[in-house]
């Protein structure tokens, strides 16, 4: 199955130049990846990534505004009970911010040096962490599923 | 309104049969937020299923948000089904239908989903249909799918929709021609959107045109997606052909049915091809002691003889 990702732009800065190369990045290996434009806010950016049920959300941030957003993305995708939605980010974020980042469980900082290679490699290895493998995920509870399909 | 838990078990309900993993029933009985709806003793209304199909380009992203805003102005709840293409070359997708319709993110009574192709050819997704009775086992008052833009020939719109909105754009002229030689016989309503530019009124007089030729009563709207100019005429007709009769129903049962009779053929032809009869038809022909149509007469003999042995 195709990884889905979901490409996210919070926030006041108007430029996605960058997610869009990433985006298209992610599609030429093979991905799904779901673009939502400029401006979300981490409300948008959850109920998009529940609605499509993604494997791994990336939010570029360029504004600087990473500790705040992070932490409310993270908050309410808790809230939801929704622990099966990796979330990696991309773009200015300083060093010294990766491990509190880390710390509330955002798996993987991509910064500037990193090469869309990287980003691919990076999602790949998370998504086979995760084992979030929607097909493998969800045949483990369709137990029930044989039986109401010969009703 | 629909409830958060609701639309996290829809989407994953989606994905399981996106990826095969399980049936549409799979699904229903794994997902168990879904359905209850209708688990009720009154029977509850099923979703009116609006389809909006059209050339890539002619807005049928911000048509739909429009209509998003107007289905819930109404009161009623509303899924959409956004189908882009995937690349036949990597099985990639940038799905951005979303980006249009980014102001009812945050409005529970409204659930949007991206679908890639996957190189399915007819408009959708394989799975879109599912997903579309998935969204009605959810409760949604309304669905409406969006095809990956289209040319004459993708049609599978009709085995979904109730009611089919074609969307065009003037100074498209050979938009025009393909609408007139592919989509005609399945819209319900025409739209020429972008109304404002040069041509729009041309556009529009050429689809009356043709619409008088045919025998049903197809109205021909002219909108202004960006602005919300026509939206409310549109909606006005849309919620005519929804209470109207259900002949559409006929036309989606029948080529569905004629689809899957297809499938079915294709099946048995490949299967038919791989008999030994068959290899050994192909083996003369590989060794110039047949030509081409008689080799195709006798595989034809072969399928025949197969076809009556079932």
């Amino acid at each position: 199955m195709p990884i889905k990702v979901l490409v996210a732009k919070p926030g006041l800065d108007g430029h996605d130049r960058g997610a869009k190369i990433v985006a298209r990045a992610l599609r030429d290996a093979g991905m799904e990846v779901v673009y939502t434009g400029l401006h979300q806010t981490p409300e948008m950016i959850v109920n998009a990534a529940i609605q499509e049920d993604v494997d791994v959300v990336g939010v570029s941030i360029l504004s600087g505004a990473h500790m705040t957003i992070f932490p409310k993305i993270m908050t309410m995708l808790a809230e939801r009970e929704v622990d099966d939605i990796a979330v990696v980010g991309g773009g200015v974020i300083q060093e010294a911010d990766i491990p509190k980042l880390k710390e509330i469980g955002v798996r993987e900082i991509f910064n500037a040096e990193a090469s869309t290679q990287d980003l691919i490699d990076g999602i790949e290895r998370i998504v086979a962490q995760t084992g979030r493998d929607r097909s493998r995920r969800e045949a483990a509870g369709t137990a029930g599923a044989g039986q109401a399909a010969s009703r | 309104m629909i409830a958060h838990r609701v639309h996290r078990d829809l989407a994953r309900a989606i994905s399981a049969v996106e990826n095969g993993v399980t049936d549409y029933r799979g699904a229903l009985a794994r997902f168990t937020a879904l359905g209850s709806a209708s688990n009720g003793t009154t029977a509850r209304k099923r979703a009116d299923v609006i389809g909006i199909t059209g050339p890539p380009g002619a807005g049928k992203s911000t048509l739909v948000d429009r209509l998003i805003e107007g289905v819930r102005a109404a009161g009623e709840t509303v899924a959409v089904i956004a189908v882009d293409p995937s690349s036949p070359f990597t099985h990639g997708a940038v799905l951005g239908d979303r980006v249009r319709m980014q102001r009812h993110a945050g409005d529970p009574g409204v659930f949007i989903r991206s679908m890639a192709s996957r190189s399915a050819g007819g408009g959708l997704a394989p799975a879109t249909r599912d997903a579309v009775r998935l969204a009605d086992e959810a409760g949604f008052d309304v669905v409406i799918v969006e095809t990956v833009g289209v040319g004459q020939v993708e049609l599978e719109i009709v085995a979904v929709a109730d009611v089919i909105v074609v969307v065009t754009v003037p100074a498209l002229g050979d938009g025009v021609q393909a609408i007139k030689a592919g989509l005609t016989e399945i819209a319900d309503i025409f739209v020429v959107n972008m109304a404002d530019r040069p041509g729009a009124n041309a556009s529009a007089t050429d689809l009356k045109h043709m619409v008088r030729e045919g025998k049903r009563d197809i109205p021909v709207l002219q909108t202004i997606a960006q602005d919300g100019t026509g939206v409310p005429e549109l909606l006005a007709a849309l919620n005519k052909k929804r209470d109207g009769d259900d002949s559409n129903a006929v036309r989606a049962v029948r080529f569905e049915i004629v689809r899957r009779a297809r499938d079915e053929a294709v099946r048995g032809a490949l299967a038919a091809l791989d008999t030994p009869d068959a290899a050994a038809v192909l083996d003369r022909l590989r060794d110039h002691e047949l030509t081409r149509n008689d080799a195709i007469d006798a595989l034809q003999h072969i399928f025949g003889g197969t076809a009556h042995a079932h």
